[in-house]
């Protein structure tokens, strides 16, 4: 067992998380089987899982940069809204690829004032998040009632399309229609087998060209904070400025780059939202609170990119299902998948010695198990709280367990002891 | 110089807003014309009031947390929960006014309290951040329990009731249930108020909050303690004051007068409606960081935010402006405090470390 846990360890990251990815549907596939419904493993679920994740990804590598340059981001929601009207706003006046282009730059101007806030003011950067967090939505409704006539809302914007994948989801090279090798499995209705298959379809026809951006940028976050010279020295002034300092790193200058890129990307996350893939315009409240998740998915994801991925898909899935659940019957079934995975929990804190834990979930998973075979569907409202419960809960039991950076939230003066 | 910082955010706010107006073809020196002239009328000064008092509450709710460095953000779950429940209490029962409206006054206050006590909990037991905790409690109160209770409510009404504007909310409570108005008193130091435009009662509550956060925090041990821990908290846990139980007890009092945010509009409506006033609990926050947690700052912030507020309907009747203008002011006036703040905090130690330099120079050379 050991050996080959050890054996598992040393694979490729890429390939342990395929396995992860592959477990999880299986799961999903069992409680399917148990509960009464078809949906969890459906192509629209898994379409609409990686639709409502994107802003919460975006918003949750923009707060990556920040954390790990020490600059805590809470303002992450209001440069999610510069990104949404700015987004819309360069979309209708020069061209999709025009608004992406410009809602990530508003997305940054925000990062800058922030910046500017908290690096050269020093102000406490709780209070400068939450100031322009106030700010950003009366700048934009301003702006959208002198702009667009209309405090709330823009006219309806156009996307920069998207794409079928050929061979796999039957996508056309140059105007020749290539065979849905996936759509032929899940067509075969195999157990399991055909589950895998519609579920990857529905990521991989229709995809959005901002989605394969989005799902890039995990890459190359990783990429850039841990195999680059630019990386390190913004990690340096995340855990040990001083020390940083000592080597001759402009602590200032990286902290500004990393909450200027935090703000760029959180900036991409409301074009995500305003563009036709979500909204398909600027709508005053669509951003919907996602910039605070993010901020929930950095640290459900313990201040790593692949972490924040599998955090935004949980929260997107969570949250597509809803809406594509009106009967309330597949979320029901998910309470079986929440028993389950409060029972591992359970079991896990037990093998490490903590009973209080253990007994905690334990007690949790008996009552997410009652609460499955006592009901037939689930009110609207649970699936709504889900995802914060599911955040509050993963605290909750591995809290002590997540490692932030060193100096965050901490004021850095040059020259400071 | 304590009122430089303050003064010159409201100049950097009016240059930038000024800019603002002018770029789309306002003209300011209208805008505020038209915004100072009808702050002086009367009826508009009992807006500005009505509308401060919530914003006042929530921003010493916030301020009991900052003045010990825990960051509660869900003042906005916390009041909304508080006044729902309230509310339907309220609603449901009947009994003598003084007791009905303590009855009221008690659970607002006790599940405000309770609400915020959980992320203190999470933070003592489970070392959860309060940012993070009270920011997920606020999507759970306001998008989940209050939107399953106001759903559960409406179930509940009788056959060929159906939903409209006058039956949603919570059940209608008593007159007994509800703070008399103090426009009489008021009518006592100034001209008549029109009877459709009421003073409410917690203006008074308000004040008597600000009084007791004023004592708390500067002439009991308590508020030495909560005071100590936020400036230094291994100092204060040397000294002998409990580091948990301080941060409990803080977020228990903090959501206790969360709590009374919205019981404002409860009062002046008679009920909870889904679509009550929202964002106070935001705004309370800025007006705490604006009054730098002051009782008497606070207040002037609370009326300054009160006026703007009220300003964008004044904007909105004359058109000289688009309405929307107040709230980059406040948004601009806010992070421009903030900032102004923490320079005029630096000038001043610069100087003092000078000041003590030079001292200790003359000592030696003496």
């Amino acid at each position: 067992m050991t050996a080959l846990s050890q054996r598992f360890n040393a694979l490729p990251t890429a390939i342990k998380w395929m396995v992860y990815a592959l477990l999880g549907i299986l799961l999903l596939t069992i409680v399917q089987s148990i509960g009464d419904t078809d949906k969890l493993t459906s192509a629209p679920i898994s379409r609409e899982m990686l639709r409502w994740s994107l802003p919460v990804l975006l918003a949750g590598l923009g707060g990556l940069f920040a954390d790990r340059a020490g600059v805590v981001n809470i303002g992450l929601e209001g440069m999610m809204i510069l990104g949404m009207w700015f987004g819309a706003w360069g979309a209708l006046e020069y061209g999709p690829w025009a608004g992406v282009v410009i809602g990530t730059v508003g997305g940054a101007a925000g990062g800058l004032l922030h910046a500017l806030a908290t690096v050269t003011f020093g102000v406490d950067q709780i209070i400068s998040g939450v100031a322009i967090n106030i700010l950003a939505p009366a700048g934009t409704r301003y702006l959208s009632q002198e702009v667009f006539g209309s405090p709330t809302q823009s006219p309806r914007t156009t996307g920069i399309g998207d794409w079928d994948v050929p061979f796999l989801a039957g996508g056309s090279i140059f105007g020749w229609d290539s065979p849905d090798i996936l759509l032929t499995v899940a067509n075969w209705n195999w157990w399991f087998v055909s589950d895998v298959a519609d579920f990857s379809r529905g990521l991989l026809r229709g995809t959005s060209i901002l989605a394969i951006i989005a799902v890039a940028l995990v890459p190359i976050s990783a990429w850039v904070l841990w195999r680059t010279r630019f990386g390190l020295r913004l990690r340096i002034s995340g855990e040990q400025p001083q020390a940083g300092e000592s080597q001759g790193v402009n602590i200032y200058a990286y902290k500004y780059a990393a909450v200027i890129i935090s703000g760029a990307l959180a900036g991409l996350g409301g074009v995500v939202i305003s563009s036709p893939e979500l909204s398909g315009q600027f709508l005053e409240g669509n951003s919907g609170g996602r910039g605070f998740i993010g901020l929930a998915a950095v640290i459900f994801g313990n201040w790593r990119p692949l972490g924040i991925l599998l955090g935004a898909l949980l929260y997107g899935y969570v949250f597509g299902l809803d809406l594509k659940d009106l009967d309330g019957t597949a979320s029901h079934a998910l309470l079986l998948l929440n028993a389950i995975a409060l029972g591992g929990v359970a079991a896990w804190a037990i093998t490490r010695r903590r009973a209080t834990d253990g007994v905690l979930a334990g007690l949790l998973a008996v009552g997410a198990l009652i609460w499955w075979l006592a009901s037939e569907t689930v009110p609207g409202w649970w699936s709504n709280i889900l995802p914060y419960v599911v955040v509050l809960l993963v605290l909750v039991f591995f809290a002590q367990r997540l490692r932030e950076p060193a100096a965050i939230g901490q004021a850095y003066r040059r020259g400071g002891s | 110089m304590t009122l430089a910082a303050p003064l010159g955010a409201l100049l950097l706010t009016l240059i930038i807003s000024s800019l603002a107006l002018w770029a789309f073809g306002s003209n300011p020196w209208a805008a505020y014309g038209d915004m100072l002239g009808h702050a002086a009328k009367l009826d508009t000064q009992v807006d500005i009031w009505n509308r401060a008092t919530p914003l006042y509450l929530s921003a010493i709710a916030a301020s009991i947390g900052f003045r010990m460095n825990l960051f509660n953000i869900g003042v906005e779950g916390q009041y909304f929960l508080a006044a729902l429940v309230a509310a339907q209490v309220g609603g449901l029962v009947s009994l003598p006014q003084v007791l009905h409206i303590a009855v009221i006054f008690l659970v607002a206050m006790a599940v405000g309290g309770a609400w915020a006590g959980l992320a203190g909990v999470l933070n003592v037991t489970r070392g959860i951040n309060v940012v993070i905790s009270t920011i997920m409690l606020n999507f759970i109160a306001v998008s989940g329990l209050a939107a399953w209770w106001i759903t559960a409510w409406q179930a509940e009404l009788g056959e060929g009731e159906s939903l409209s504007a006058t039956n949603l909310g919570t059940t209608p409570i008593d007159d007994s249930g509800l703070l008399p108005h103090i426009t009489g008193f008021v009518e006592i130091f100034t001209g008549d108020i029109r009877d459709n435009n009421p003073v409410s009662g917690m203006l008074v509550v308000a004040l008597l909050v600000g009084i007791g956060y004023h004592v708390l925090l500067n002439r009991t041990t308590f508020g030495f303690d909560l005071r100590s821990s936020g400036m230094n908290p291994f100092a204060a846990r040397a000294g002998g004051v409990p580091p948990k139980r301080m941060i409990v007890v803080a977020m228990i009092l903090s959501g206790a007068v969360a709590g009374l945010v919205g019981l404002v509009e409860v009062f002046e409506i008679g009920k909870f409606r889904p679509n009550q006033i929202q964002g106070l609990g935001f705004a309370g926050i800025g007006v705490a960081l604006l009054g730098r947690n002051s009782p008497l700052g606070m207040a002037f912030a609370a009326l300054l935010f009160g006026f703007l507020d009220i300003s964008s309907v004044i904007l909105q009747q004359t058109g000289t402006a688009s309405r929307e203008i107040v709230v980059i002011m406040q948004g601009i006036l806010l992070l421009a405090a903030v900032v102004a703040y923490e320079v005029v905090r630096r000038i001043k130690i610069r100087e003092e470390a000078r000041a003590t330099a030079e001292a200790l120079a003359q000592g030696v050379a003496a």
